[in-house]
């Protein structure tokens, strides 16, 4: 007794009119024997059977199914060549109760999508893709396909694929049986009625996967393309029942249904006034303070730090922005970026203004923080006349002095060494600022320090090492 | 309000969220890979979802797919990813559907290099994809307006059901300044047109194909008129000093806060420059163009490229007024000095000083 009952009627899943269709809405726009027909009345039924037509998300493809939302009387996005599995993981992702069926053919998924598909599997999208391997490109007239037989003709392989050129067909199921993670993969065929009644089975299977919330599944059907092949459409059956499979063998290639473990179902979304609390955002800010700092002398602190990349440039940059901002200042912090950060030389610009900041660059600063010599020798040109220079080395190098500012020179690095850590050089240098230079803010700098160091160690060197760059600074104005 | 002092990239993804973002999918390009990052630790816990994509391309159509089904999202990248997104950006409004681009310029072209620049505004103001559409395109000078045009663009999109360009550049991406962040937004329920997997939207579909020419030209004239309509609604800009201006400067982005502090050292000096700053650079600010030019004798356009914003200039002023043009690349940020000379020669070479001609 066959398993399935042969029922020659329209499935629900399918519109009693191909409206969408425009002209001859009583019949598809596949030619006579194409598979197209029979898959897409298998899918359709499958639909119908398994109760998910409410639920079926259609994605088309780019190929002779780019039409395939003209029949299915389910929710469809039609998309880009080869896309499908990354628009069908947005839209499952996005609904997760949804049935997403990502329907394509043979250049669309082994050639222009190969990077989508094989994505898509590894992730083990919880979507069923049908994949149609006729090995010929049909709707642009013939083609070669990525899955062309060896010796094949087609209109861009004139003289038959040859697999020094061309290389060999992709078999999509045995690739994709190298991943970890798809659960079901199976390759049939429509070459017989027996083969068809298989596919029904297959494609039900890997619906079911996808309702369990399994995962990955994909059946790979041969498929007839009497059209292209030129051969009529029962020679274009026995073709495939007797040519593809040879270089495509038919059956399960993966099956893990029995152990896949089910998908776990994302947690409920947070309340939304939860969500700046998530977003670190939680603090009502009380605004700048009035009649504070802010509203004493006007500020305009235009700061360069440089040196190496891991000296804390950065860091010393954002302790200020920070602290000015805590004192109700305008503040901008603009760094150099990307390998700079890693190795070489690293600089940040930040300006601490009473005035709205034009412009966060600063090109010429009237504060420049030298943490090695390379960095005093290219900044210090660029200092605003009576601006402050202070520099991480005992003295500045002979051929580096400027009458017109004031310079402070001392080794941070090893005053902050002999605090526990020579990386705390940069709050050093920032301790011999604040000394140097009174600004509105430097009470906060503490509080920032607090809030940006997490590791208590390091905040305790930090806050050493300003007490101990305010000292030298000290030593070094009064010699 | 909430303030505090963040990066560019990320007061995106914090804005977005606020915003009912609830899909990220993207790939990491320095000098944008901080909003992936930061989309990868706060997207998940508001419940929405991240996911690093395989490439651009899979990262715009997993964009398309999650604008089909409604969800609010978003991408970001630099030059080179939003070369390969250009495919997608053609799609999804051939398909009109809202999702929201963050373009963080480097240098180019090719590899060319990750510090800032402005040579992405071809590809994404005069669109890099195929056939007619248009992304409407915003350009912060600012964090805060990190913030501000990311919200403003998530509407934009969903006005104009098409996708929105953040265009900003490595420096206003990685710079941090003080932003004060809105409440978060009411969650925008999906909409009708929206395939959801549900028997509501069984019949919806989403697509971007019309194979009869006479439809097809029915859509894309629907699509035109959008973008004009968009061009009468959606023009932003920035205008400083320019009611007395000589010469109007333009310039956007990073080259706008140049441009700031241009102006004013100019106006100490008792040049009469004004800045236009566009904010929407499509559509572009084309009438303020027009009537600021009925009183300044000559535009003068400053740009981290070799000129291509300077053609919107151009088509605004329709040759009424003289231009001159202003241009670094490579990652190399206009000086103030330098503009400042630059427009010291404009005013001599192109504007009447009675005083100088009596003097």
């Amino acid at each position: 007794m066959p398993e399935f009952a042969v029922l020659h009627e329209k499935p629900h899943s399918f519109y009693s009119l191909y409206e969408r269709k425009g002209e001859l809405q009583h019949q598809t726009h596949y030619c006579p024997g194409c598979g197209h027909g029979i898959v897409h009345k298998l899918v359709a039924r499958a639909i119908d059977e398994l109760g998910i037509q409410n639920r079926a998300i259609l994605v088309s493809p780019v190929g002779c199914s780019v039409f395939a939302y003209y029949y299915f009387d389910v929710g469809n996005v039609q998309v880009a060549h080869g896309r499908a599995p990354a628009v069908a993981t947005g839209v499952k992702r996005a609904h997760p109760e949804s049935i997403v069926i990502s329907y394509q053919g043979d250049g669309d998924l082994a050639a222009i999508g190969s990077a989508e598909i094989l994505h898509a599997a590894n992730r083990g999208e919880n979507i069923t893709v049908f994949f149609v391997n006729n090995a010929i490109y049909g709707m642009t007239g013939g083609q070669m396909a990525p899955t062309t037989l060896v010796g094949q003709k087609s209109t861009t392989s004139p003289f038959g694929r040859n697999v020094w050129n061309e290389g060999s067909p992709i078999k999509v199921c045995e690739l994709l049986n190298a991943l970890d993670a798809p659960v079901y993969l199976e390759r049939v065929a429509l070459g017989s009625n027996k083969q068809i009644m298989a596919a029904a089975r297959a494609v039900r299977r890997a619906l079911e996967v996808q309702m369990r919330g399994q995962g990955f599944s994909l059946i790979e059907v041969l498929s007839p393309c009497p059209t292209i092949w030129k051969k009529d459409p029962v020679e274009a059956q026995h073709w495939v029942a007797e040519e593809l499979v040879k270089t495509f063998p038919l059956g399960v290639v993966r099956d893990r249904t029995k152990d896949a473990p089910v998908r776990p179902a994302s947690a409920a979304p947070p309340a939304l006034d939860k969500i700046p609390g998530i977003l670190g955002l939680e603090q009502d800010d009380p605004g700048p303070t009035v009649g504070g700092p802010a509203a004493r002398e006007p500020v305009e602190l235009a700061v360069k730090v440089a040196g190496f990349g891991g000296q804390g440039v950065l860091l010393l940059g954002e302790v200020l922005a920070e602290a000015g901002l805590a004192s109700g200042l305008q503040v901008s912090w603009l760094p150099s970026y990307g390998p700079e950060m890693r190795s070489g030389t690293s600089n940040c610009h930040v300006r601490i203004a009473t005035r709205p900041i034009a412009s966060p660059l600063v090109l010429r600063p009237n504060v420049l923080l030298a943490m090695n010599e390379p960095s005093l020798r290219k900044f210090l040109p660029t200092v605003e006349p009576h601006g402050l220079v202070i520099y991480n080395g005992a003295a500045c190098p002979a051929d580096c002095l400027r009458p017109d500012v004031t310079l402070i020179a001392a080794p941070f690095a090893q005053l902050a060494d002999g605090l526990g850590g020579a990386r705390a050089a940069n709050i050093a240098m920032l301790g011999a600022l604040l000394e140097a230079a009174p600004v509105p803010f430097e009470s906060q700098v503490p509080n920032v320090l607090r809030k940006l160091v997490r590791s208590p160690k390091w905040l305790e060197i930090d806050l050493a090492a300003l007490a101990r760059g305010r000292q030298a600074a000290r030593q070094e104005v009064a010699s | 309000m909430r303030r505090e002092l963040i990066k560019g990239n990320e007061a995106i993804v914090k804005a977005a969220i606020l915003g009912g973002c609830r899909a990220f999918y993207g790939y990491p390009i320095t000098p944008a890979s901080e909003i992936a990052e930061a989309a990868a630790l706060y997207m998940p816990q508001a419940g929405g979802v991240f996911l690093q994509a395989e490439s651009e391309v899979a990262a715009i159509n997993m964009i398309y797919g999650a604008a089909s089904a409604g969800v609010r999202s978003m991408t970001a990248s630099s030059g080179p990813g939003v070369s390969l997104m250009q495919e997608g950006f053609s799609y999804l409004a051939g398909s009109e559907l809202p999702c929201v681009v963050a373009d963080i310029m480097r240098g180019g072209p090719g590899l060319g290099n990750i510090a800032p620049e402005q040579g992405d505004y071809h590809q994404v103001v005069k669109c890099g994809g195929h056939g007619n559409y248009r992304t409407l395109v915003l350009a912060p000078d600012s964090v805060q307006e990190m913030c501000d045009l990311t919200l403003l663009a998530f509407d934009l999109a969903d006005t104009y059901r098409n996708p929105v360009v953040v265009l900003a550049d490595g420096y206003i991406g990685q710079m941090m300044e003080p932003v004060a962040f809105p409440d978060a937004a009411v969650m925008p329920s999906a909409p009708a047109w929206a395939v959801t997997g549900t028997a509501e939207t069984r019949r919806n579909l989403v697509t971007s194909i019309y194979l009869e020419p006479d439809v097809l030209e029915a859509h894309v004239r629907k699509l035109e008129a959008k973008y004009r309509r968009a061009e009468q609604d959606a023009v932003r800009f920035e205008s400083r000093e320019t009611q007395d201006a000589d010469i109007v400067l333009v310039g956007y982005g990073i080259v706008g806060r140049v441009l700031k502090e241009v102006v004013e050292a100019a106006r100490a000096e008792g040049m009469r420059v004004g800045l236009l700053r566009p904010i929407s650079l499509y559509p572009f600010p084309t009438e303020e163009i027009r009537r600021l030019a009925r009183h300044a004798q000559a535009f003068a356009v400053v740009e981290m490229s070799t000129g291509q914003m300077l053609d919107d200039v151009r088509l605004a002023l329709e040759g009424r007024r003289p231009i001159e043009f202003y241009s670094r690349v490579g990652g190399n940020v206009p000086a103030t000095d330098a503009v400042l000379g630059f427009v010291r020669d404009a005013l001599l070479k192109h504007v009447r000083a009675p005083e100088v001609i009596h003097a």
